[in-house]
């Protein structure tokens, strides 16, 4: 190798850290802020009064702090998979363009920008015994007795998916945006009909894109929090994690609300681990039919 | 086929039909009981008044929370982005031992429930005593903001063609002058999209504030949270109502000023475009 | 696989296709016969891809009736017309294999499996991709991926087989050679055939006929050597290779003055009036019999022959060719081997014939 190639090699790799030195104070800050007190909290939980691993073995132990763990997931996976099995037939309708479809996505995020707080304090009154809701089926003869919806878990899975539902269709409205629409003429010249081509084209190379979506919409759900307090029934059939952490914490245990937090952390990414392990066996490549 | 078609389409309407009512219904509902003299089993209130308003106004000092919300807020979104724009270059440029472990930090808040990382970092900051002060609201809301900047971020770097740069390069403009005179011009709309999405996502951000805030520190949304659940003993129902509209319009004003700026269906989309 | 067209007329009458304000195809009347290899031929937005669309069923006509054996059919939607289309992108399914791509039309007809496994053997074989039935569409190359496109469209046997432009995506080498297997595909099946494309040498080599197509209006239908030889305007004599266009004055049945020299031309134009000469490159050429007086701008030297760029004495820019080299600045005489003569008045602007060629 001749003196200047490996000038050339020095120059180049002396360049790249030179760069990439950029990048250091984010991943600092993420280190010192994010890292570092989690490591922190799961020093605390080892420090608990009765030993080592006592603080997660009180929460798993205890029948009622233990069943906050199949509640939230009780709320959250329904929530998810109502959000995107209702999301694809309304995207698939949605999905070429219209008048009024930036209006009608505009709508659908105000929920999201609205946040659980709000529309959870607009369900209590929404829902109640009194509310429009009750009022419109008593008028309508439905029912007799108002329906009970609210501090119960029908509320809070009905606030939920207010919440939830618009995240899902915008993500799935995408999805669908991406796919070739000459796959779908394809397939209809053919001979596919409607519900074939959706079977056989649109599904397939949509699955990918619905598992990340039920992923997506799955944290927004197991976060569940205001919602399940306002709208719910803290003390017993809508107790998620949220509360049972909040609970610890708000009793200065640190170490068992870390714990908590972290039992709720894992128990997350159970769940997403399983759901990328199901999308590991789909297809997962190009969307479009061949060269554009 | 036709028959099931027609009536997946009507579970369709229905479904939409029934989200839309939901939604609005619960936001009118807030919207009239905010302005009801009274209202207690009947379709309309009795009689109009704006006095919640002023009541809540005074009772929880709306103006103040008003103004840490948006102190915290720009705060957020100016620290974010100006720590943002290097991450993401680095990211969506260059490869380097480590990528991966990058990624996977600013991936991970996103990813595992807030309340998880909020509960241990809250605990960290009062070892600090940093909560309950206004620093302490903003350092914890950069971390999931920061990290989402730099995701919406990256894919905006990627669009920008290397070789713009490098022909900046090539008349003669160092790092600096590259970065400052072309990089960040050409992110415009990328850090305009970054930018409102960290502000509306941190103006609605409950749990972090919610347990790092004090009385004194606590944004919008944290106030409507604690007063709704003192509803009955000691709020009114109204005006927790009228607290809530205040904050909803907040919050409109700036999905409005977002809509403005970033398509919501185009930053799932923009996947495709980069490929084409 | 059989041969012959399965139908005995397709019949386009008057089809009409709005968008809005926007008449993108315009009466379109049209017959084609079983059997037959029809292009539509222009350049893009002259109403070619809606036609073929609108045969497909992708589109519904806002006027006009298509009628297959006196059945209408524009009207049924487009898995129930028993078509084969091949598009410009290919659209093959980037989830299933080769085969699957292929066998996709016979397993939505419930074919049983022999049969359809036999069937795509069949179609691949003919496509000579028979040892890349298991792959996916991502690992085939551009020409690979448009023969799928092509056995996919072909093995159902279809009544009629629309392609979009299909050679467009591919390079020049390549191009050629699918050109030719297209054409012998059409041979060998025997299907009946419409192809849209924006090559005037594509459609010359591949069509029975052609209709040439200009903001959604006929411009002429005819076969090759028709179109070829006799373009029924300057339109069309311009899209098919008549590059130098000289304004002149008719003088008796067969000649024209242009600029002071009389051509010979072939015509339908009354013997008198202001005319417009069409010719192609290679019919002027640099001799030293020449009439046409040009002074040489560019020569480019192309193999068998040299393309001279000059410019006449009326200050028209013309194309010739010669057999020599040729200085820049130098005046020649070129001589004026077949012209036609057309009425003056729609001149094409240039814009539009760089776009078509």
């Amino acid at each position: 190798m001749t003196a200047l190639a490996i000038g050339r090699v020095v120059v180049r790799e002396r360049r790249l850290p030179g760069l990439v030195w950029l990048a250091v104070p984010a991943a600092v800050f993420m280190v010192a802020f994010f890292v570092y007190p989690l490591c922190y909290g799961v020093g605390l939980t080892f420090q608990a009064a009765g030993g080592p691993l006592s603080a997660y073995r009180s929460f798993l132990s205890d029948g009622y702090q233990r069943g906050s763990i199949w509640i939230t997931l009780g709320l959250s996976v329904p929530t998810a998979l109502i959000s995107v099995v209702a999301a694809v037939p309304l995207a698939y309708r949605m999905r070429g363009p219209f008048r009024g479809k930036r209006t009608l996505t505009a709508v659908l995020m105000v929920p999201l920008t609205l946040g659980s707080v709000f529309v959870a304090d607009g369900m209590i009154d929404f829902l109640g015994p009194n509310g429009w809701f009750n009022r419109v089926l008593r008028a309508l003869h439905v029912v007799d007795q108002p329906v009970v919806l609210i501090h119960n878990v029908a509320g809070v899975l009905l606030s939920m998916l207010i919440s939830v539902f618009p995240l899902a269709f915008l993500l799935v409205l995408g999805y669908f945006s991406g796919i070739d629409g000459n796959l779908e003429r394809a397939a209809a010249v053919s001979g596919a009909g409607p519900w074939q081509r959706f079977r056989l084209v649109l599904l397939p190379l949509l699955l990918p894109g619905l598992t990340v979506t039920f992923a997506l919409t799955f944290v927004m759900a197991f976060a569940v929090f205001p919602s399940a307090t306002l709208v719910g029934d803290p003390a017993g059939s809508t107790r998620v994690i949220s509360i049972v952490a909040y609970d610890a914490y708000s009793r200065a245990d640190y170490s068992s609300a870390s714990a908590i937090a972290i039992v709720m952390g894992l128990v997350e990414l159970a769940v997403l681990g399983i759901v990328f392990g199901i999308r590991g066996r789909l297809y997962r490549g190009s969307t479009s039919g061949g060269k554009g | 086929m036709t028959a099931r078609l027609r009536l997946t389409g009507l579970l369709t309407w229905l479904g939409t039909g029934g989200f839309l009512l939901g939604m609005l219904g619960a936001v009118a509902t807030v919207l009239l009981s905010s302005v009801a003299q009274q209202w207690i089993g009947t379709w309309l209130p009795g009689g109009y008044t704006f006095h919640w308003y002023g009541d809540a106004w005074s009772a929880y000092q709306v103006g103040s929370l008003l103004a840490v919300t948006f102190e915290v807020a720009l705060a957020v979104v100016v620290l974010s982005l100006v720590v943002a724009v290097p991450t993401a270059y680095v990211l969506a440029r260059l490869d380097f031992p480590g990528k991966r472990l990058l990624w996977l930090l600013f991936l991970l808040p996103q990813v595992i429930p807030t309340m998880s990382y909020a509960v241990p970092l809250a605990t960290f900051m009062y070892r600090l005593h940093l909560a309950e002060t206004l620093p302490g609201v903003v350092l914890v809301n950069l971390v999931p903001s920061l990290p989402f900047a730099i995701l919406v971020l990256v894919p905006f770097v990627e669009q920008v063609d290397p070789r713009v740069e490098q022909a900046a390069r090539i008349c003669g403009a160092g790092t600096v002058t590259v970065f400052g005179r072309v990089v960040v011009p050409l992110l415009v709309p990328g850090l305009l999209a970054a930018g409102v999405l960290v502000l509306v996502r941190t103006v609605g951000q409950f749990e972090l504030t919610f347990l790092v805030a004090g009385p004194n520190t606590q944004t919008l949304v944290v106030a409507l949270y604690n007063i709704a659940t003192q509803a009955g003993n000691g709020a009114s129902p109204q005006e927790v109502d009228a607290m809530a509209v205040v904050y909803m319009l907040t919050t409109l004003v700036l999905l409005l000023v977002a809509l403005r700026f970033v398509d919501p269906t185009s930053i799932v989309a923009r996947n495709r475009d980069r490929r084409g | 696989m059989t041969r012959a067209g399965r139908f005995g007329e397709l019949v386009l009458d008057g089809v009409t296709k709005s968008f809005g304000a926007h008449t993108a195809l315009d009466g379109l009347d049209l017959t084609i016969t079983g059997g037959e290899f029809v292009a539509l031929l222009g350049p893009s937005g002259c109403g070619k891809s809606t036609a073929l669309n609108l045969l497909a069923g992708l589109l519904a006509p806002t006027s006009g009736t298509i009628l297959l054996d006196g059945t209408r059919i524009d009207t049924v939607p487009s898995e129930r017309r028993d078509f084969g289309m091949v598009f410009q992108n290919y659209a093959l399914f980037p989830h299933l294999t080769v085969a699957d791509n292929v066998g996709f039309g016979l397993r939505v007809r419930r074919l049983r499996r022999p049969e359809l496994q036999r069937r795509v053997a069949d179609a691949l074989r003919l496509v000579r991709l028979a040892d890349q039935a298991d792959k996916y569409p991502g690992q085939l190359s551009g020409g690979q991926q448009q023969r799928v496109a092509i056995a996919r469209a072909v093995v159902t046997e279809p009544r009629l087989v629309l392609m979009d432009e299909p050679l467009s995506n591919l390079d020049a080498k390549l191009r050629l050679d699918m050109r030719t297997e297209i054409r012998l595909l059409h041979q060998q099946l025997g299907l009946t055939t419409v192809y849209v494309t924006h090559d005037q040498q594509e459609a010359l080599s591949l069509a029975d006929r052609l209709v040439v197509l200009r903001d959604g209006r006929v411009q002429q239908i005819g076969t090759p050597a028709e179109i070829y030889e006799t373009p029924a305007n300057t339109y069309v004599a311009a899209f098919v290779g008549y590059r130098n266009a000289l304004p002149g004055e008719m003088r008796g049945a067969n000649r024209v003055d242009v600029g002071g020299v009389t051509l010979a031309v072939e015509t339908d134009v009354p013997a008198s009036g202001r005319a417009v000469v069409m010719v192609r490159p290679d019919d002027l050429v640099v001799t030293d019999t020449g009439v046409l007086p040009v002074r040489v701008a560019v020569c480019e030297y192309q193999g068998r022959h040299f393309a001279v760029e000059g410019v006449t004495t009326g200050d028209v820019t013309v194309h010739c060719h010669s057999d020599r080299p040729l200085a820049p600045g130098s005046e020649v005489m070129a001589e004026v081997r077949r012209a036609r003569a057309y009425p003056d008045g729609e001149v094409v602007p240039a814009a539009e014939l760089v776009a078509a060629t």
